[in-house]
This record gives C-alpha cells, structure tokens and sequence, in this order.
C-alpha cells in the first residue's frame, strides 16, 4: 500500500537526471549543441531566403572578372586594371602581411628602445618618452596614422626641389626613391654562397655550444657568425666580377622614373603603426625587466658573469618569458589595426577586395568572407609563431 | 520533447526579444504609417548634404528628399537622414533602413542590373575631372603622362581614371584615399599633381582652399555621372512618386513657378500649371498623395532652379554654374515629361 | 701642522639645481648627447605647434573666410571658432534642441555612477554599486524615452554623446559577459570549451571594423526577411561581443593565478560551483585582472572612433561631416587636435587610474 505515496515522493526521472552532475553536463551540452546548431540551421536557411528575394546568387565567379582599378603600391606581384578581382585580392593581401611585419619589426625595435630609455636616468629622456608614451597611448591610432601621413606630406618636398643624397637617393613627399639593382649572369655564385654562409653558421654554432657545454671555453659566437654571413658572399660578389648593376632613378617630367620607390603611404602607415603599438611594447618592456628581482642579476655578478652576459644569460631569458604573452596581442593588434590602411590611400586586402570589389560587385557576403579569413589566418599563423617561441624560451627556466 | 520545447522556446525568445518586425507592405503605406521619410544619405559631401552647426541636415540631395516628404507627408521636415558610407548605401536601402536613396549615386548598369535598384532620374548631371596646380603649365588632360593623381574611392571614379589613362596609352600612379579631406590634404602637400574626382567635387573642394586661384579644373570631362535618386526594386508606385517629385521641380521651373509666386500660381490660366498645382486633374490621387502634393514642394522648397541655387549655386561657397544642369529650353538636360 | 696644508678644493655640490642637471642630465657622454637630441627636439617642434595654434590663432569668426581674413596669411594659425561654433553639435550631436537636459543629467549620472566604482572607501559603497549597476538602464531610458518621456530615435544620437554612449555600454556590458566566456573557457564541459574558445579566437583574430561592417551590412541577410532591427543596437551588441572577448582573457589570467587549493576549499566546504566561484575565486581573480581590465576599456573606447566607418557620426564622425559644411571645409586640422585631445583627457584619467590601482595591489601583496 505504500508503494504509490513512495513513488510520488520520489522525483521524476528528468529532475533526478539533472541532479546528477554528470548527467547535467552532458544535458547541458547536448542543449547547447541543438540551440546552436538550429541557430546556425536558420541563419542559413535566412541567407538562402534573404539572397534569393534579393536576387544575388553566392558565388565567388565575380573573382575571374577584370577588376578595372588601378593599386599604387604592389611591390610583390605585377597588377594592371586589366588583372581580375582575385589578382587584385592577392595584392591586397600582400599589402596588409608588408605591412604587419615590417611594422611588427619596427615596433619591437622601437618599443625595447623605449622601454630601456623609460629606465634611463636622464631626467629630460625619461620625461620626453614619458609624455610621449602617455599621449600616444591615449589616442585612437587612426588619428595617429592621419598625423603622420600629413607631417610626410608636408615636411618633405615635393619632386622638383627632392632632397637628393649623392644623387642616388631621393627623398620626396611621393616616396623614397632608391637605385634598383640590375643581377647579372655571375649573380647565382653570390646567392650560393650567401645559402653555404647561413649553413657554415649553423654547424658552428652547434660546435661552438657543444665546445662550451663540455670544456667551458667560449667563442664570440655572434661576431664570428656576422663576418661568415657578410664576408663570404661579399668575397664571392667581387671575385665574380661585381656581378650586379644599379639602375638610377631620375626625374622625368611629373616623377622620378627607374629604381625602386617607397610610398608615403606605405611608410607613413607601417610608422603609425610601429610607434603606436611600440608604446605599449614599451610598457610591457619595461614591466618584465623591472619583474627581474636585482638579486638575479647580483646572484649572477657573484658566480663571476661579465655585465653583459648576466644581461644576456640571465636577466632577458626571464624577462622574456614575462613578455612575450603581451607581445603577442600587441603584434596582433598591429595586424589588425593595419585594416585602417584606406583612410590614407595604402591599397590593403580591406581597401581591395573588401572595398572597391565590393562596391563594384555588390558582393559583400563573399568579398567579407574573404578578408574575415585572412585576417584570422594571419592571427593564427602570429599565435602559433608566438607560442612556439615562448615554449622556446620556457625552456631556458629552470 | 521537454527539449524540444526549451529549444522552442529559446527560439522564440530570441526572435520575438531582440527583433521588431515590419510588414513588408508597400513602401508609401510604411512612410506614411510612420509619419516620416527615411532618406538614405552621405555622411558629408560639400553642398550636396552636411550637417549645420544646429544639427540640422542641408544641401542639394536633402532638399529634395525634404520634397520627397513635403508630397507625401505634407512637411518638409519630416524627414529621418540615415547618414551611410559609399560601401554601406545599397544595402542601407536593400534592408528597407532608408525608404530612398538621394545620395550622389551615379547611375550605371551593374548598379541598376546587378545591385538589383531602381534609378527614377538623374537630379544632377556630373562629369569626373581634373584639378592641377597652374603652377604645373598643364593645359590639357591629355598632357598628364607620368602623374599622379589623388582619387576619393567610393565611387566610380577609380575605374574612369583607369580607363582614360589606359585609352590615351598614358601611365600614372593613382592614390586612393577614402575621404575628401584627406584626399584634399594630400593634393594640396604635393603629393599629387592631379586631383580627380566629379566637377562638382572639384568646384566645392577648390573653394575651401586658401588661394583657390592658384588650382585650375582642366576642360577635359572623362566620364558621364548621372547622379539620382534609387528606390529598392519591386515597388512601382514608390518608384513613380520619387520620378514625379523630381519632375514636379523642374516642371515648375519650366512654368516659372517659385516658392514666392506659387499661391498666385494657382489662378493661372496655364492647365499644365493647374494640373500640377492640384487645382485641376486627378495626379495626386493616382500616386496615391495628396491633391496638393506638388504645390507643397514648390511651396516649401521652391523648384529645381530655387533649389540649384540655394545649395551649390553661383552665389554659394561651391559656386557651381548651371551648366548641363540648366533646362532643356536654356540648352541644358534637365527636362520633365509633361504633367498630363 | 695645522694651517700648513693649501686649502682642498670644496667637494662638488650635490645638491641644488647645478648639481641637479650634472646629475640627472649630464652625467654621461651618452647622457650628455641623449639631452642634447632631447633638446633639440623639444625647440623644433613646441614654438612652432605654439605659433600655430595660441599666438596665430582666431576664436570668433562666423566661417572659415573670415576665421583666415584676420589672419596675416590664409591658414598661418588654427581657426579655434570652427569647434566652438560646432561645440554643441559635437556633445549633443542631432539630439533634439529642447531635450539637451536629458542628456546634461545623463552626463551628471554617469559621474555619480563612477564615484562608487572608484573610491572604495565611499561610505554606504554598496548601495552605491547598485547605482553603478543599474545606471546603463537608468540612462537608456532617460536618452531613449518613452515610458512618459518624450521618445528620441537612436539616430539621432551622435558627437562625444554617442562615444560615451558606445564606450560606457561596452564596458558594463562586456565584464559580465567576458566573465562567462572565461569560465566557460576553464570549464570541464568540452562543448562549452570548445565554443568558448572559437568564439574568443574569432573575435580576436579580425579587426573591428569588418565586424562593425558585418553588423552594418550582413546582419541583414542573417535576420529573416523583411527584419529590419536598430543600428545603434547593432553596433552596440557587436561592441559589447568585441570588447568581451578581450576581456576573457584578461579574466582568464587572473583566473590561471588562482591556485587549486582556493577550488578545494571551496569544494570542501560544500559550496556548488557558482556559490565557489562567486564567494571565492572571482573576487580574487577580479582583483588581480583589475589593471588588464582597465586597459581593455581604454583600448575598447578608443576603438569607438571606427564607427564612422559604417556611417554612424560620433565624435569623430561628426567632425568630418562638418568638414563637408563648404563654410568651414578645410579646417581638418582643428577637427582632428580637438578630437584627440577630447580622446586623451578621458583615457590618460583611466590610465592613470589603473597606474594607481596597480600600486595599490602591489603594496597588498
């Protein structure tokens, strides 16, 4: 007779489920899965729908159509207004990668600069970089990359009164123009021996590690690897009869024609960029060398190191492994950032395909996908570099 | 079934939460409905729509979006500016956020035909151009071989400069900038010899520089910018108001009906002026306005000419001239079928 | 022999302005040269930035003519007259003439909002957190209206108003947000993980303009037809998602530096998972990511300027649409000094709070 009072005491079944924590993750996650899959399901069903009312078909076809505008700077590839959408996307492309890392190498050169000089004991350096920092840092970038490009425009002269250095190099409000070099035949024996140099470097230095792990004798690595790497191809060039000639830049009616050009664009972009994000590099910088407690570096003295190997052996290994997780996001800001590229005419993958492509094809779902996926495998390939390098320098601890 | 429910229910949470529909009913139904004219605009072009120091949206484009409200709402300020950048303009109208687009468009074919809109006329006829420095001694486009030149991109301007240089066998180096104060910046630094963009660009961006006598705007003309008024594709009778609106103003120029003399206008003895003042005829019901539609134009905007001249004319800081913009009787292209 | 010996010379000072600079400025070669350069620098960029915007400059002037007619040359010196003839629009932006007050107590609000986040030892603080909480909601409605108020469309939101608007709702939207995203990223649940980890990783990895862009352009096809949703809301769902995300890792690093043994008092204890997280581990984890989480907010609010990318006139946006009135157009330099000074004084105050905060944490440790 008790049966049916016990039964109705005890919970169902659902609610005994979902006091099981395992059962209620798993419920948890399966409801998860089926909201987002039927979210997804009816974006995609909105997609199909909203694109047929308007009458666009998605497809990438548009790719293989002529793209009809010019791009000023493409120094990788050739490119005409004739070339397709898709050349023009790989410009773009190779435009934004120009930028992020030659901008992420200035930055880091910059920031450490900085970071350093912030330590510095000159009041008036201290101070100047202080100020500098603070008000860079506080400013939205765009406002900076518009800055500098107008202090390009207007400080430098125009072609007709460049500033000229030995007459090979020009410097102008339209760029910088340098000689370009003309390879000869005798050119590869120069490049082969650049190749043997980086692998004659590479062996040594193994020799040179393992020499010092088991006899403790220490070759000046460094300076010996520079003179290989220079020396050799050097001595290679000139025993090969100079192999290599220089075509001069010139004025001829409205700009310098022959060599190679810099944009102002280009440079005026990529140090907006440098500086910007070197600010907060420089903070970072600052940070992980003051997180080096000093009895490291006296622990270091004391064991006999020179200065500048206590600096190099001792103090950057462990202040790197506290910068490099910053650095990282700040090298991915850079990239990002650079999307801001049109505001000043530098023609990037967002100023290609994802600008006047769009607004000539009316594209913008397939245009955007495109730029959505380089700009996250060029934050992928960063992270993964990234991480490579800090389980590199993690091994270094302990 | 419990979690089908729950799904349900989320769905339903999401969709009826965070989205207002609207009926999708014809366009002229919704404007009225709502007692306001959303007008798909630019952000900022010189003479042709900016905002004044009160907020107050003027120029060319916003007059006659202000007409398009004067005939269907009867007021002339009840318009909304939804401000959109060259890139974001079509779909701001495809979405149904603007009801019509007066935004310095040029008509072409792959906007008509690909981006799927609907172009009722052309309320300014333009023409891409050159600016040089007179300092440079260029007379001609055609003497331009090696230059560069600063382009505003959003427009089809990028694409008529490539065409010209390749036509006259001529190389250039092209900067693109998206907007007109950089672009103006950079040609003013020397940074291009050449500042393309439309006529009328040209005209309202010499005007704002220090020594305007210094830049000349070369004779060359390379390409044909009808710009107009697009409404989305499908609705005809929306479509037929915006086209009557623009002809309403160019007609009552041609009869030389103007803000001030348009209630005398009303005993003329002209049909045609009659017909279009709603004194006559049946026009304003078969748009499905008022009777009085276009006399609340003329008398809240004044005509075509009034409107010329208030925003970009002779007297202005753009200081345009008529030009092709003149009336078909004064050997200009702006002409309106009959109101019959 | 006293008296026999010449006199030493006297010790160099060491204290006093002369002992100062050797000191500080010129102790080195390199210190030497470092000053030099430093000053150099200092002489060729202030007089002239000085001559151009005070000494050459106009502050009444009725258009950009007469601004460059009382000046000896056109453009010698900045036409301060152009901001202060737009200074209304630039805080108000298109917000209706009569309603400016809305806006006036919405500023008055968000000050007392700040006051119990940052002092901490404001009496009755609690109650005053609870403001902080609620004033988004508070404001929302007083600028939006109805509910008895005079309703205002969104669009006519614009100028520094608009700004605060996008950085204050990011910034209380997002830490709630960025909190779950990293607890659901440290969960044991690999769904949750794994969709908390994509979402972040995205987020991250593209720049913010194509996600304004998205929500400007391609929300619409996502939507079912004929939807059509605020573009205010829009931006600020996608400013909140992208500032959220950021912030879950900030979050993340002060969760990681919680040790085990905090879990597992909680868990003996007897508390559930959220009681553990909410009594032990997120305050503790709040409180290291403090400065992070500061940053973040500087970073997110300066990121509002893109905006105007998509057509919507913030601060920024505005002054280049008055750039386009042919009364004033020219005067991008004005504009643009203004907007970056408005940009430095509010971020260089949160910097300089979190500079503090930090101190304050290391002296707790």
């Amino acid at each position: 007779m008790d049966s049916p009072s016990v039964s109705t005491q005890k919970p169902s079944l659902l609610l005994r489920l979902w006091r099981n924590q395992e059962h209620r993750s798993i419920a948890i996650q399966i409801i998860t899965m089926v909201i987002l899959f039927s979210l997804l399901g009816m974006i995609g069903n909105n997609v199909a729908t909203n694109l047929e009312k308007a009458g666009k078909e998605f497809s990438f076809g548009f790719l293989n159509y002529p793209a009809g505008y010019d791009i000023t700077f493409q120094p990788f590839i050739s490119y005409s207004p004739t070339d397709t959408h898709t050349r023009a996307a790989i410009v773009g492309i190779l435009n934004t990668l120009l930028v992020a890392v030659s901008g992420v190498i200035i930055a880091t050169i910059l920031g450490f600069t900085m970071g350093i000089l912030r330590l510095s004991s000159n009041w008036l350096v201290n101070r100047i970089v202080y100020v500098f920092l603070e008000f860079t840092r506080n400013v939205p970038v765009l406002l900076h990359i518009l800055f500098v490009y107008g202090i390009f425009l207007y400080t430098l002269p125009v072609p007709k009164k460049a500033i000229s250095i030995s007459d090979t190099v020009f410097l102008t409000n339209r760029g910088f123009y340098t000689p370009a070099p003309v390879f000869e035949d005798g050119f590869n024996y120069v490049l082969t021996s650049i190749l043997i140099a980086i692998l004659i470097v590479f062996f040594f230095k193994r020799w040179a590690y393992k020499v010092q792990d088991t006899t403790g004798k220490i070759y000046p690595v460094f300076t010996i690897s520079i003179t290989i790497l220079i020396g050799l191809p050097l001595l290679t060039f000139f025993f090969s009869g100079a192999p290599l000639s220089w075509e001069m830049p010139a004025l001829k009616g409205f700009n310098f024609k022959g060599g190679t050009s810099i944009k102002p664009e280009y440079i005026a972009l990529t140090f907006a960029l440098a500086y910007y994000t070197a600010c907060f590099i420089a903070e970072i910088v600052r940070g992980g060398i003051l997180a080096i407690s000093k009895g490291q570096s006296e622990a270091a003295h004391g064991l006999g190191l020179r200065p500048n190997r206590t600096l190099q052996l001792i103090v950057i290994p462990q202040a790197l492994r506290v910068i490099i997780p910053p650095l990282c996001s700040q090298y991915l800001n850079l990239t990002k950032n650079s999307s801001l590229a049109i505001a000043i005419g530098y023609m990037d993958v967002v100023a290609t395909i994802g600008g006047i492509t769009l607004m000539q094809t009316g594209k913008e779902m397939e245009t955007m996908i495109i730029v959505l996926l380089t700009y996250l495998f060029f934050s992928l390939v960063i992270s993964a570099f990234m991480n490579w390098f800090n389980r590199k320098m993690a091994l270094v601890e302990r | 079934m419990y979690m089908r429910a729950l799904i349900k229910a989320a769905l339903t949470l999401i969709a009826v939460g965070a989205l207002a529909f609207t009926a999708t009913a014809g366009t002229l139904e919704d404007v009225k409905s709502r007692g306001e004219l959303r007008c798909v605009v630019s952000t900022g072009i010189a003479g042709f729509a900016y905002p004044d120091e009160g907020g107050t949206w003027k120029g060319f484009d916003i007059d006659f979006c202000r007409a398009t409200a004067a005939a269907v709402l009867g007021d002339a300020s009840k318009i909304k500016a939804v401000t959109s950048t060259g890139k974001t303009r079509f779909t701001k109208l495809n979405s149904g956020e603007g009801d019509v687009l007066w935004r310095n468009t040029t008509i072409t074919f792959s906007r008509d035909v690909g981006v799927k809109l609907t172009f009722v006329g052309v309320n300014y006829y333009d023409g891409q151009g050159f600016m040089v420095n007179k300092s440079l001694g260029v007379n001609s486009a055609k003497e331009l071989d090696g230059a560069s030149v600063c382009i505003q991109t959003g427009t089809t301007t990028e694409l008529n400069l490539a065409d010209f240089f390749r036509a006259n066998n001529m190389s250039y180096e092209a900067v693109t900038i998206e907007k007109n104060s950089e672009a103006r910046a950079a040609y003013l630094s020397g940074r291009c010899d050449i500042y393309t963009t439309d006529a009328s660009g040209l005209a309202a961006t010499r005007s704002t520089f220090p020594n305007p006598g210094n830049h000349k705007i070369l004779p060359e003309i390379i390409s044909k910018e009808p710009l107009g008024p697009a409404t989305r594709q499908g609705d005809d009778q929306w479509a037929d108001i915006i086209r009557w609106v623009y002809n309403a103003t160019v007609t009552a120029e041609e009869k030389g009906v103007t803000s001030s003399n348009v209630d005398s206008m009303k005993n003329s003895n002209d049909p045609e002026i009659l017909r279009l003042l709603g004194v006559e005829g049946s026009q304003g019901e078969e748009l499905g306005l008022s009777k009085d539609w276009a006399y609340q134009i003329i008398k809240q905007l004044g005509n075509y000419g009034e409107i010329f001249e208030r925003n970009i004319g002779p007297n202005t800081p753009i200081g345009l001239a008529r030009g092709l913009n003149d009336l078909w009787t004064r050997g200009g292209l702006q002409y309106s079928p009959p109101f019959r | 022999m006293p008296g026999t010996h010449p006199d030493m010379p006297p010790p160099v000072k060491t204290t006093g302005p002369v002992a100062w600079v050797r000191q500080n400025l010129f102790s080195s070669p390199l210190n030497t040269v470092l000053t030099l350069l430093s000053i150099w620098f200092l002489w060729s960029i202030i007089p002239p930035f000085l001559d151009w915007a005070f000494v050459n400059s106009i502050w009444t002037a009725g258009n950009r003519q007469e601004c460059w007619d009382q000046m000896a040359s056109p453009a010698l010196g900045a036409c301060w007259a152009f901001i202060e003839n737009r200074f209304s629009l630039f805080t108000y932006g298109f917000y209706p003439g009569h309603l400016h007050w809305r806006v006036n107590v919405s500023f008055i609000l968000l000050v007392f909002a700040l006051i119990p986040l940052l002092y901490e030892k404001l009496p009755y603080r609690k109650y005053g957190l609870i403001y902080s909480a609620v004033f988004p909601f508070i404001t929302g409605w007083l600028l939006v209206g109805g509910y008895g108020l005079e309703s205002v469309d969104t669009d006519k939101f614009g100028g520094i108003m608009l700004t605060l608007i996008l950085g204050v709702t990011g910034i209380s939207f997002s830490l709630p947000i960025g909190i779950m995203l990293a607890l659901g990223r440290q969960s044991n649940m690999p769904v949750l993980r794994i969709l908390c980890v994509l979402f972040i990783e995205f987020i991250r990895g593209v720049p913010l303009i194509t996600l304004l862009f998205v929500a400007s352009t391609m929300l619409n096809y996502f939507l079912p037809p004929g939807t059509v949703f605020d573009l205010l809301t829009r931006v600020l769902i996608i400013v909140t998602l992208f500032a959220s995300a950021y912030m879950a890792e900030v979050i993340r690093g002060g969760l990681q530096a919680i040790t085990k043994g905090q879990h597992e008092a909680g868990d003996s204890l007897g508390l559930t998972y959220w009681q553990a997280n909410r009594l032990i581990i997120l305050p503790q984890a709040l409180k290291i990511s403090i400065p992070g989480i500061v940053n973040t907010f500087i970073g997110l609010y300066k990121d509002t300027t893109l905006v105007l990318i998509i057509g919507m006139l913030d601060l920024l946006g505005l002054g280049d649409a008055s750039l386009a009135d042919a009364q004033w157009a020219g005067l991008a330099n004005e504009i643009y000094i203004f907007v970056a000074l408005f940009f430095f004084l509010t971020c260089f105050g949160m910097s300089r709070y979190s500079i503090y905060l930090e101190k304050k944490l290391h002296t707790g440790h």
